[in-house]
């Protein structure tokens, strides 16, 4: 099931500076098991003792997977994950 | 048949502050008739001693004035919109300066006489006259929103003018209020400019927001934002979030009880964990494009037309050139707007993001 996620640009350091890879996973907790696999370093700036940090969204499609089934949510084929930070604003 | 008949602020007093109206009648003369009965004060404030519409008070159906329709004999039918607009509402007439600078505006159906009317008694406030504030302020004071705030502590530096376009060379060194309130004089005399030049904090949020209609969230840190959100939803009032970083952006439209920023990120990211714009940069068009959809949204806001932004999250990508939306959603457990509020007044925003309030890029500075 490749499944396409983007990567925000705070992230992209650990990504090579790619803003979107392709991974296989029956579900989004595997899927970001599998990504820290790939990319190390990754999985620390997402997940705090497995579970989502608060200032992260991930939306399936368009959806938050908090109101799916979280990290159960199961993926398909051509599935679009994005992974959305909290952004502090701007700029003095 | 039933219309929907617009009231103007200085006739509210008369319909229990209510800004729009039901009112039933075949034609403009049955529904002001029906008004006056319903509402005792109103006939008074409408016709002169003939029965006459008084002349400096102008009546428009679905945004065109009824002299250029039937006058009062125009009919009218279920669904329509009536609006009432005195000379003075507002205290101030349309003055042939104003008809000239809003011409684009009122030949429009979407705005008219009676939208323009409501961006001039519009109130809006600015959190920050950084990178979003600027196109922000500049874009209601251009398009006419009758009274802007401004909430900023900072003065203006040099390395600001690559994208804070309301602030020139010359105001380096100058606090942003006064500044911005220097551009928005000289481009619209016709508006009422607040300056907040305190840091907004949990002591006067609830003083300032609760003057303004709409509220527009251009801070540069956690705590004012999460300050802002919290005070917005305590005063009831419509927020227009907008954040950005290197070359992305988020946009949403918060309406009071139906979802807040707690319920998109519950809580900050540790200090440190997400770099600022100061720290990582920022490519100095892309507040413009996002601070031009905040001022969007606000002008729709007052307008009361089109689709806002409203469980919605816009992402912005300006390497892609990529727009998307999101679903947002009222969370029922958000401390905040959920269905058990643990927040039910202002808290400490600097302990609630482990930082100190006015570290690095100062509070309130804003986009």
């Amino acid at each position: 099931m490749p499944v396409e996620v983007r990567v925000p640009s705070m992230l992209q350091k650990f990504t090579d500076g790619q803003k979107s890879v392709q991974l296989e996973s029956a579900n989004v907790g595997e899927l970001l098991s599998s990504l820290e696999h790939s990319y190390p370093g990754i999985g620390d700036q997402l997940l705090e003792q497995g579970e989502l940090r608060r200032f992260v969204n991930i939306f399936l499609n368009d959806e938050d997977i908090r109101f799916l089934e979280g990290m159960e949510t199961a993926l398909n084929d051509g599935d679009v994950l994005a992974i959305l930070p909290a952004l502090a604003g701007g700029d003095r | 048949m039933p219309v929907r008949v617009y009231i103007p602020t200085p006739f509210r007093k008369i319909t229990g502050n209510r800004t729009f109206v039901e009112a039933d009648g075949s034609d403009v003369n049955g529904v002001l008739r029906d008004l006056e009965q319903r509402f005792p004060g109103f006939g008074e404030m409408v016709f002169d001693g003939e029965q006459e519409l008084l002349e400096h008070v102008n009546v428009y159906l679905n945004s065109q004035e009824i002299r250029v329709l039937q006058g009062a004999n125009t009919l009218v039918s279920d669904g329509d919109e009536v609006a009432v607009i005195p000379a003075l509402a507002g205290g101030a007439a349309m003055t042939p300066e104003m008809v000239e600078r809003y011409s684009r505006h009122l030949i429009m159906d979407q705005v008219g006489p009676v939208g323009q009317r409501k961006l001039i008694d519009g109130k809006v406030l600015a959190v920050g006259a950084g990178g979003l504030g600027s196109p922000v302020l500049v874009y209601l004071a251009a398009a006419g929103v009758g009274t802007i705030g401004i909430v900023d502590f900072d003065v203006v530096d040099r390395s600001n003018l690559q994208r804070q376009i309301i602030h020139g060379t010359s105001d380096i060194g100058r606090p942003k209020v006064e500044s911005a309130q220097d551009r928005i004089a000289d481009m619209n005399p016709n508006i009422v400019v607040q300056t907040h030049t305190q840091p907004l904090t949990s002591e006067n949020a609830m003083e300032i927001i609760p003057q303004y209609d709409v509220i527009i969230n251009g801070a540069d840190n956690f705590a004012t934002r999460y300050l802002v959100n919290d005070a917005a939803f305590l005063s009831e009032k419509i927020l227009v979030d907008g954040s950005i970083f290197l070359f992305e952006g988020q946009v949403t439209t918060f309406f009071p009880g139906q979802g807040c920023y707690r319920c998109l990120y519950p809580s900050p990211p540790p200090p440190g964990m997400v770099p600022s714009c100061a720290e990582a940069g920022v490519l100095g068009v892309l507040p413009g494009t996002i601070g031009a959809i905040q001022a969007t949204e606000a002008i729709k806001v007052l307008l009361e037309q089109g689709e806002p932004l409203k469980n919605r999250l816009l992402l912005y990508d300006a390497l892609a050139m990529d727009f998307r939306t999101v679903k947002i959603r009222r969370d029922p457990a958000c401390p905040l707007c959920g269905d058990a509020p643990s927040v039910t007044e202002l808290i400490d925003y600097e302990e609630f993001c482990g930082s100190p309030f006015h570290e690095g890029p100062a509070a309130a500075a804003g986009g």
